[in-house]
């Protein structure tokens, strides 16, 4: 245990791997995060899935209408944008808060910073676990609509969670100095909501489809909601991401070997 | 062989904010505290320790005096892997059992046994080792029934048993420890004190911080005086 010439990108990625065996640590305390917020309700995370059933149940048809969209296949089309949306717009807001809301374990262990990192994560994909359920129903009301090509929502799942990482290390480090950017991450999510194709289709913008096509966003939602309708992504959704998760991890990870060690004293 | 080897370390705490300047005022007349520098890009920074050497060998039982805010807890959190120095070299060897925040994890709403498995596992204890620790921990705490019930529920006394009892378990080549640990009513408390002892004892390192003289001259062959971050002053007992 030694702080001698060691490189600070091999101690990044040290900290990378040896965070990610050390998963009985942070599953615990993802779980815990999940535990923490519903202990002594009785139906606990179940609340987050209620409202979201709510919120399909609810905009599903009006906006339906509004569109001028069947209903049927618009509800489900919803149905599976928003717990999508919710997945990715969770772990954004949540990396902003990783090393903040560490702060006890980060200046008083050795842990790698990782661990809070994997730890988000964890709790996000219980919640999304949870919301997931959602789809049943609409699996029952269109059974048409299952496809062997859902298993590619696994392939998008897995490629989110890859960017979550680099994510997570980002934006901790620059919301643990610069203690403004989680506000202005969060407002930015809400108009984000909005503009990206989540409850509406880029199709519906006619020529201006473009609008959508150059959020980033859009393609991260894409590569999971597309699959769970039993639809596959667009080429491009994927080329997108994959684009995404490489510049953003070779970004990340030269902002974390650099800022590694400073985490603890921000907090 | 566990041993400590410091040389030259830094440990810089910058400040942030638009009140640094006039911050800087004031810290800077005070008695206590660390003392006030300025790093490359101009930053007013407080240097918690400034350039500290030492050589700590198996078998030293380190005692570190100083007032408040002379480093001595920066240091244990040095030590312990929470900061690491801005500059100079740290080499350890040994398992470290860090007793700076015993109660870190706790969760009040989750039960003893909850918290006694959640505790353990942010220690690194795999399952097997917790199933096989908690009969000890539970009989020690002599908490009985209370173990299954939610930690608010239980008196202050009672809730430091559980950490104390946990941090204790498990042996360590290097312990660190920031003023001693004392839990409990007059009965638990000398049980404590006992498992404690054993526990320093097998230890081949013990780093204690404290502000009282007394009880370093009797724990420790090594005093180190802290003062603005330096050390100015090793006694050997």
């Amino acid at each position: 245990m030694s702080t001698q010439a060691t490189s600070p990108l091999f101690k990044a990625l040290n900290d990378i791997a040896s965070g990610f065996r050390l998963h009985k640590i942070w599953t615990m305390l993802g779980w815990q995060d999940v535990k923490q917020r519903y202990r002594r309700s009785v139906i606990g995370p179940w609340w987050l899935t209620i409202s979201t059933a709510v919120m399909v149940a609810g905009m599903g048809p009006l906006y339906g209408r509004l569109f001028g969209q069947p209903t049927a296949g618009y509800v489900s089309f919803v149905a599976a944008s928003l717990i999508t949306w919710q997945l990715i717009s969770s772990i954004i807001t949540d990396s902003c808060q990783v090393f903040i809301a560490a702060e006890g374990h980060i200046k008083q262990t050795r842990l790698p910073l990782s661990i809070y990192v994997y730890r988000v994560i964890w709790r996000n994909l219980i919640i999304f676990g949870h919301n997931l359920t959602i789809m049943i129903p609409v699996f029952i009301l269109t059974p048409s609509a299952i496809d062997i090509s859902m298993l590619l929502a696994l392939a998008g799942l897995l490629l989110l969670l890859v960017n979550s990482v680099w994510m997570g290390l980002m934006f901790g480090i620059l919301c643990a100095r610069f203690r403004d950017i989680p506000q202005i991450i969060t407002s930015f999510l809400q108009i984000a909501f909005f503009l990206t194709p989540v409850f509406w289709k880029p199709e519906m913008l006619g020529k201006h489809q473009w609008v959508a096509q150059i959020n980033p966003l859009f393609h991260l939602v894409e590569i999971i909601r597309n699959p769970l309708l039993g639809k596959s992504a667009p080429l491009l959704s994927w080329t997108v991401v994959i684009g995404i998760t490489a510049v953003g991890s070779i970004v990340s990870l030269r902002l974390f070997s650099r800022y590694r060690p400073r985490v603890a004293y921000w907090l | 062989m566990a041993h400590i080897n410091a040389k030259n370390l830094i440990v810089d705490f910058p400040i942030y904010g638009p009140a640094s300047r006039s911050l800087k005022n004031a810290v800077l007349h005070s008695a206590t505290g660390g003392s006030l520098a300025k790093d490359a890009a101009n930053r007013v920074v407080v240097r918690a320790l400034n350039d500290l050497s030492f050589e700590i060998r198996e078998g030293d039982r380190i005692g570190l005096l100083g007032h408040n805010g002379s480093g001595k807890s920066t240091l244990l959190r040095v030590l312990a892997g929470g900061y690491e120095p801005v500059s100079g070299t740290l080499d350890m060897e040994g398992s470290v059992a860090s007793m700076l925040s015993i109660t870190l994890g706790m969760e009040s709403e989750a039960t003893g046994y909850e918290n006694i498995v959640m505790i353990c596992t942010l220690m690194g204890l795999g399952s097997g080792e917790i199933a096989r620790l908690m009969p000890e921990i539970a009989e020690f705490t002599e908490l009985g029934e209370y173990l299954s019930m939610p930690l608010r529920t239980y008196s202050s006394g009672m809730h430091m048993r559980i950490p104390f009892a946990v941090a204790t378990a498990v042996k360590a080549d290097i312990v660190l420890m920031d003023e001693w640990l004392s839990v409990g009513d007059e009965s638990f408390s000398k049980k404590a004190q006992a498992r404690l002892g054993e526990m320093l004892d097998s230890a081949k390192i013990l780093v204690l911080a404290s502000h009282s003289r007394a009880l370093l001259e009797k724990n420790c062959n090594r005093i180190f005086h802290l003062e603005h971050g330096s050390l100015i002053q090793v006694d050997t007992l």
